[in-house]
């Protein structure tokens, strides 16, 4: 996987910087963190970090500090799709402790591991705001709520499923 | 039917776009102020209006305003907070996914109000979709002529800015965001100084709420005494609650602070009663953080009078038989809900959450967690009880920021008010792990269904 920014990535990286004033540019850093980890599989190596702070002009210390800090920034190689499930009070009252057990059985991993085709990682999460919506979890950008084991079931198939067609 | 000035056109179709949300008097009063209005009149009336920060902690919203700082040449910077974070609380998140120009409008009229030509909204990681349901929001405002250079003509030039946090419950702490703003660990920062006086890259800033800062919409467009008029006492206009838990209707109801916990909870506009028929055992009802009340003392103060949703109300009885309305998370939890177990989760989210720079906090959340897992999995000792309340009483008020504190508090309230249900945890260390303590004497018995 590049380490690298392409075109279209780096055009995106300019307009997170220029938000911030002249000689402000460390304040894009939690951003730019997120366009890497997008971009580079899903993870950020050691040398992503280097190469996020070779671009904002900072000391490579300032981004390990603060990707080690954050819980959305994964340091380690994850599957192509993360399981996020939110296991605090109100999911935890509203039945999580069933759907990251189900979770756990079907893939037949925990929390923290990998299926072996490299598809699905499971990581266990605190609040992520969707306590209406209870029993919820994270995958990329999307909230999948209301969960239960059927919806686990088809949730599974479909990233199966897109993983096939792409 | 209660009044409703955030949310009453959330159903309109479309009123996520500029043209809907303009056509049903959306921006009417981003023309008000700064066409007819002074910046000093706009902070009065926001004054006026007696708003409080709907975030958690419930200060003045015009006197955090005139503490700003104006010193020469130095720019001001406005910065919305919907790092929304604390376990229970989805209320922004619903305001920003569904009415995301109601923010914008709130913020151009804020940032005019305070001098801020670059405005911020930090917004938690997560919430990554709404990201750009903001983004779209801004550039439809900013093709509109309402954002950009020489709004209306006025001369005032305003951009606004969302960023994305990465996943820390503490960046929704004032000066923690602003550290993580300027690309940095969200360390909370020792005040004074405060924001006002030196807060985004040291320049003066005012960190507000977003449920704070699209109530200066309605307040702008009927003046702050009108605003003020709605509610009681020092509980003015009106509160976003997101009800979750066991209840038939969890989601986000906007209340004017006048109606009972109890009407709250069991009328069908609302919370529509607790789930499958089962009883009320407890409610946290202003976020994790602010202190647990078993059914009686929710729906009734100490003295016997009915308990209301509004600040006043809900802290009535200080922490000894009262609560807070916080930031409007209200969790219920029904009899068949194990106390302890559900202190656990919580003090697993704070331990999970502190910074690490305190060390009654750092250390403190730890050990928290790791007694209150013992009792939980039937391995506690009696002293284990007074153990976890002395160690909550040497968090409390000992660290820079409010996280001791919001770590500490629902441990106690537990202990406090369930004190037999974490004993008998210790004296049936079989029976706990797989029965419950159920109900004994919390029920509310004017609840209990037919």
């Amino acid at each position: 996987m590049a380490t690298t920014f392409n075109d279209i990535q780096m055009t995106e990286f300019k307009r997170l910087v220029a938000r911030y004033p002249e000689g402000k540019q460390k304040s894009a850093l939690l951003p730019a963190l997120h366009l890497a980890q997008e971009s580079f599989g899903g993870w950020l190596s050691t040398e992503a970090l280097d190469y996020v702070a070779s671009l904002l002009q900072i000391e490579p210390i300032e981004v390990y500090e603060v990707a080690t800090f954050y819980s959305m920034y994964n340091l380690k190689p994850v599957g192509k799709f993360v399981f996020e499930v939110c296991q605090t009070g109100p999911c935890m009252i509203s039945g999580s402790d069933n759907i990251i057990d189900y979770i756990k059985k079907t893939l037949d991993i925990k929390p923290g591991e990998t299926t072996k085709d490299g598809m699905f990682t499971l990581k266990l999460v605190e609040c992520l705001g969707a306590c209406g919506y209870a029993p919820m979890m994270q995958v990329g950008k999307i909230y999948k709520e209301h969960l239960t084991k059927e919806k686990v079931d088809s949730i599974i198939a479909e990233y199966r499923a897109q993983a096939t067609n792409n | 039917m209660g009044v409703k000035l955030l949310l009453d056109k959330a159903n309109v179709p479309g009123i996520r776009t500029y043209e809907v949300y303009r056509r049903e008097g959306g921006y009417r009063s981003v023309e008000k102020a700064l066409k007819q209005m002074t910046t000093d009149e706009i902070v009065e009336e926001v004054k006026k209006s007696g708003l409080r920060g709907r975030g958690g902690a419930g200060f003045p919203t015009g006197m955090k305003w005139s503490f700003i700082a104006k010193p020469e040449g130095v720019p001001r910077h406005l910065v919305c907070n919907a790092d929304e974070s604390e376990p229970g609380t989805f209320k922004d998140r619903y305001l920003m996914e569904f009415l995301p120009h109601l923010l914008i409008e709130g913020l151009i009229v804020s940032s005019f109000a305070l001098g801020s030509n670059d405005t911020y909204i930090y917004i938690r990681g997560e919430y990554a979709w709404i990201t750009n349901i903001l983004e779209q929001a801004i550039e439809e405002a900013k093709a509109a002529g309402f954002l950009g250079k020489n709004i209306l003509g006025t001369g005032f030039d305003c951009n606004i800015h969302v960023q994305r946090g990465g996943g820390a419950y503490i960046c929704g702490e004032e000066t923690a965001l602003i550290e993580s703003l300027e690309g940095k660990r969200g360390n909370p920062r020792i005040k004074p100084p405060f924001p006002a006086i030196q807060g985004l890259w040291m320049r003066p800033t005012v960190v507000n709420n977003v449920e704070t800062l699209a109530a200066v919409v309605p307040i702008i467009n009927m003046g702050g005494e009108e605003y003020a008029k709605i509610g009681v006492g020092k509980s003015t206009g009106t509160k976003l609650i997101s009800a979750c838990g066991n209840i038939n209707k969890p989601g986000v109801y906007e209340i004017d602070m006048t109606i009972t916990v109890e009407e709250f909870i069991y009328s069908d506009e609302y919370c529509g009663g607790i789930k499958d028929g089962k009883k009320l055992k407890a409610c946290i009802p202003g976020g994790s953080s602010v202190p647990i009340l078993p059914a009686n003392l929710l729906l009734t103060t100490a003295k016997g009078e009915p308990r209301y949703m509004n600040y006043e109300s809900l802290s009535d009885g200080g922490f000894a038989t009262g609560s807070m309305l916080g930031s409007g998370g209200f969790i219920v939890l029904d009899e068949d809900q194990c106390i302890v177990k559900n202190t656990y989760t919580l003090a697993r989210f704070y331990r999970h959450e502190s910074c690490g720079q305190c060390s009654p906090c750092r250390e403190g959340t730890g050990w928290m967690e790791k007694i209150l897992q013992k009792i939980e999995t039937g391995k506690g000792e009696m002293s284990d009880i007074d153990l976890l309340w002395d160690i909550q009483r040497k968090i409390e008020g000992n660290t820079i920021c409010p996280l001791g504190d919001a770590a500490s508090w629902p441990v106690a309230a537990a202990i406090r008010h369930f004190r037999d249900e974490f004993e008998w945890h210790v004296k049936n260390p079989e029976l706990s792990q797989t029965s419950n303590f159920g109900l004994q004497h919390y029920a509310d018995p004017i609840h209990v269904p037919a």
